[in-house]
């Protein structure tokens, strides 16, 4: 078990390096930032000069990328174009942007597990019916097109919450974006777990469990479920690092300033260091996530060890 | 949602993992409500601003707000009418329009109390101008005598100081410039010409914290990225004081949430009306929308580097593509009235006296298909048969009229192929390719003024090599005008020759002017007097709120 987890661990290096450079590479590809810092005046050269070679920009790729990679294992990821530092900057979005993740999460284990073990259990019934048309209708509606309805809706025309969140972004105030961010993870999540309970409810080690006179809520949890959970976990376990990564839409409509908002200015304003270190933040959490995964499946299902 | 819920709560199966995960919410959801505003103070959008808040490094509207609220300079212009009017300056005099004695009022102070001194405008000139300070707005400093001594176009500066501003006492200093400009004190409005607390320069980081100015308000909080509280300084000694008891400016991620936010009431300003919602916005605000002009043109721009379109006769193509424009179709269906057909290529915010004059441009800028298929053929026809127009297309819709203006054009000369767009993803890029003359069509070419004079909307743009001048247009004629324009000491005359000026435009058309734009705003119903300066930007200090 320790030996996979160094292994493990030791794995996501080169991974780390490949990806870092990958994305610098591409950011860098999009062109020179600087011209576009002057509004619609022309830059003037000594000026643009000087915040180049402040910026390393003057220097080769494969300079300025070791210049970049040496900075960020003395723990400097730059600065941005206002002048923040991006660690400032990381400060802030980062916890925004997993409380928001946690409340995704949390509707997605709450709604999607509850919804798919009600299908897999009655299927072919009208609830299973229902819970399948249900998260049809949301995979196919995307999120902005749900992020703007919902917001409408709760916060304008009924006026139960504020259609904006506060800087502070508490939790009580990120239910409904997190609602939103979960809906389409929520149905692949009850869509899993749906046939998963519906294929392991036939299995033998189930009947024999009937069959000694095990209390059905006893069946469920401990030897329907439990079984049935690891596809879905695998799910669920990727979907934190696309949930932390790929709220960029559910972040600007809901005005939280998460990681997916300050992504989105540092692309559109080709900050290259604020790219390049959030992604690299979540190219980690991605991979310890990913571990965590599969430590898990050894807790679920004992006959997969780890040596 | 309703109805799921309720499944939810009927079965008891996984009833142990749901409690768990429902307390788990709820524990963390009683973290603390969101702060509350004070009474009396306006909420208004924001967006996160560029650069760090320095004056002379803020070259955009969103930093600009702020600075127009805790900054007053020499001169101010009044919201209505865009006229520069003293405001810390007793008197700016010159016998020759290119020495001038600057008088200092007596009695202003910063808001930390340290008093506004004749210091604290050179101080801060001489900040603004030195290249290793960076500072994006240096270039406006380069008509004061020195300036290329403190800003090299390369290597290392010679001096510290621009010998071109000297300190005579407490309230006086003088400035020499490179050339005769007579309006040279009504430039002196710009937020880069502001003065600075000594506080700027001895604790600089802590000042880009929370900056101190002279101006109506002073930061009370300033939390970067996402919110600033602004007060009414009650110390300040300026005419123009705050109506209300303050500011907050909320950084939104996008335009359509802050107008969400407007109508369910959290709101009480939005200054940028996203486009999407432009054919509701009567409906949702009634006479609460404010649609007028502000000082910004846009214009396509002719590479006139390349040999295609400076050949002799190219002229007569260029002026028949301008023709082949439908204007006012364009105008109305996509922007639905929040820009303006320009007629000329300067903007209505200057008015008749500043140097504007609606239809200068002529028949040149008049929507004539027939004529304009004339023109082109008459020219030569369109280089290599086809034009195609570039812009950046991440703001603004400019994809959309790109595309109407090719349709138009395609109508006109009744020709499907003759006109394609090249959309570019970032605006970084497209000012790249423009810079190093990349560009082989039309492209283009945006103006927001940096003060209201005529001046400004054509020498950076068409004047031999000025800083503007992507297309490279060059005339000496044109050059000579406004030299002369520059020297004239009397206003009107000097608006004449700029209009003359314009004139060769008119007939070379280096570049065809396609609309005004427009600021637009929306207020709540909680606030009233709300207005916007030429630079399409709210006039902060005059709002009132309602108890």
């Amino acid at each position: 078990m320790g030996r996979y987890v160094v292994r493990r661990l030791l794995q996501m290096i080169p991974v780390f390096v490949g990806s870092t450079f990958l994305i610098f590479f591409m950011v860098y590809a999009l062109g020179d930032p600087v011209a576009a810092l002057f509004g619609d005046k022309a830059p003037d050269p000594a000026t643009a000069a000087r915040i180049r070679s402040e910026l390393y920009l003057d220097a080769p790729l494969w300079k300025q990328y070791l210049h970049y990679m040496g900075q960020i294992l003395t723990g400097d990821f730059g600065t941005a174009f206002t002048g923040q530092p991006v660690l400032e900057l990381m400060a802030d979005a980062f916890p925004v942007t997993l409380r928001l993740t946690i409340v995704a999460v949390c509707f997605e284990i709450l709604f999607g597990i509850t919804l798919g073990l009600l299908g897999g259990l009655r299927r072919g019934r009208g609830t299973d019916t229902t819970v399948l048309l249900l998260t049809l209708v949301v995979v196919s509606v995307p999120t902005f097109v749900s992020g703007y309805v919902l917001q409408y809706l709760f916060g304008v025309k009924w006026g139960l919450v504020s259609p904006s969140v506060s800087p502070y972004a508490t939790f009580d105030e990120l239910m409904l974006p997190g609602l939103v961010l979960a809906l389409t993870s929520l149905a692949y999540v009850t869509r899993l777990t749906r046939t998963s309970v519906a294929e392991n409810s036939r299995a033998d080690y189930l009947r024999t469990a009937v069959a000694k006179g095990l209390p059905r809520h006893r069946v469920v949890t401990r030897h329907l479920l439990r079984n049935s959970l690891i596809p879905v976990v695998t799910f669920i376990g990727t979907d934190i690092g696309a949930l932390m990564g790929g709220a960029i839409v559910t972040e600007r409509i809901f005005n939280i300033h998460g990681v997916g908002y300050q992504l989105y200015q540092g692309i559109l304003r080709q900050n290259s260091p604020t790219v390049v270190g959030f992604v690299t933040v979540l190219v980690l959490v991605f991979l310890l996530a990913n571990l965590l995964v599969d430590l898990l499946y050894a807790v679920l299902d004992p006959r997969i060890r780890h040596a | 949602m309703r109805g799921r819920r309720r499944t939810l709560h009927r079965p008891s199966r996984a009833r142990a993992g749901a409690a768990a995960v429902a307390l788990l919410l709820g524990a963390a959801g009683c973290g603390g409500g969101a702060g509350s505003t004070g009474a009396g103070v306006v909420r208004a959008s924001w967006g996160d601003p560029q650069n760090p808040l320095e004056p002379a490094n803020t070259n955009e509207v969103q930093g600009g707000k702020v600075l127009a609220m805790i900054f007053r300079g020499l001169k101010q212009y009044d919201p209505g009418t865009g006229e520069a009017k003293n405001m810390l300056a007793e008197k700016i005099e010159s016998k020759d329009q290119q020495h001038f004695t600057v008088t200092v009022k007596d009695g202003w102070t910063f808001s930390n109390g340290e008093k506004v001194t004749a210091a604290s405008f050179v101080d801060a000139w001489n900040y603004a101008a030195h290249v290793d300070n960076k500072q994006k707005n240096a270039p406006f400093f380069q008509e004061i005598e020195g300036y290329d001594k403190v800003h090299p176009r390369s290597g290392t500066p010679t001096a510290r100081t621009l010998s071109g501003l000297v300190l005579k006492d407490e309230h006086t200093f003088t400035v020499a410039l490179r050339t005769k400009f007579s309006t040279w004190p009504d430039t002196l409005g710009y937020a880069a010409y502001v003065p600075l607390p000594r506080a700027f320069f001895d604790h600089h980081a802590a000042w880009l914290k929370k900056p101190v100015g002279n101006g109506p308000y002073r930061i009370d909080a300033y939390t970067r990225g996402s919110v600033m509280k602004l007060s009414r300084w009650d110390g300040y000694p300026g005419e123009d004081k705050a109506r209300n008891s303050g500011v907050e400016l909320r950084v939104y991620t996008d335009n359509n949430t802050a107008y969400t936010d407007l109508q369910a009431g959290n709101l009480d300003l939005v200054d940028d009306i996203p486009s999407t919602q432009l054919k509701n916005v009567r409906a949702d605000l009634g006479d609460r929308y404010i649609n007028q002009p502000a000082g910004i043109v846009q214009t396509l721009a002719f590479p006139l580097y390349d040999p295609a379109w400076s050949r002799p006769g190219a002229d007569k193509v260029r002026r028949g593509i301008s023709m082949a424009i439908d204007r006012d179709r364009i105008t109305r269906t996509i922007y639905r009235k929040t820009r303006t057909p320009a007629t000329d290529w300067t903007s209505p915010v200057l008015g008749e006296k500043g140097g504007y004059k609606a239809g200068l441009c002529g028949e040149a800028c008049t929507y004539d298909p027939e004529k304009a298929k004339r023109l082109i053929q008459d020219g030569g026809g369109l280089p290599g048969g086809r034009i195609t127009l570039t812009s950046n297309v991440d703001t603004g819709s400019h994809r959309l009229w790109m595309d109407a203006v090719c349709n138009s054009i395609n109508n006109a000369l009744g020709n499907d192929r003759a006109c394609t767009v090249n959309p570019v993803g970032t605006f970084a890029d497209f000012r790249n390719q423009m810079t190093e003359q990349r560009l082989t069509g039309p492209f283009r070419s945006g103006w927001q003024m940096d003060y209201p004079l005529a001046q400004n909307f054509l020498q950076p743009l068409y004047y031999t090599d000025a800083s503007s001048n992507y297309g490279k247009f060059s005339d000496a004629e044109f050059d000579g005008l406004v030299d002369e324009a520059n020297a004239e000491s009397d206003t009107a005359r000097a608006v004449g020759k700029f209009q003359d000026a314009e004139r060769i435009l008119a007939r070379q058309m280096p570049a065809i002017p396609l609309w005004y734009q427009n600021g637009s705003a929306g207020y709540s119903e909680n606030v009233a007097d709300v207005h916007l300066n030429p630079f399409s930007v709210p006039v902060y200090e005059r709002i009132t709120v309602k108890p």
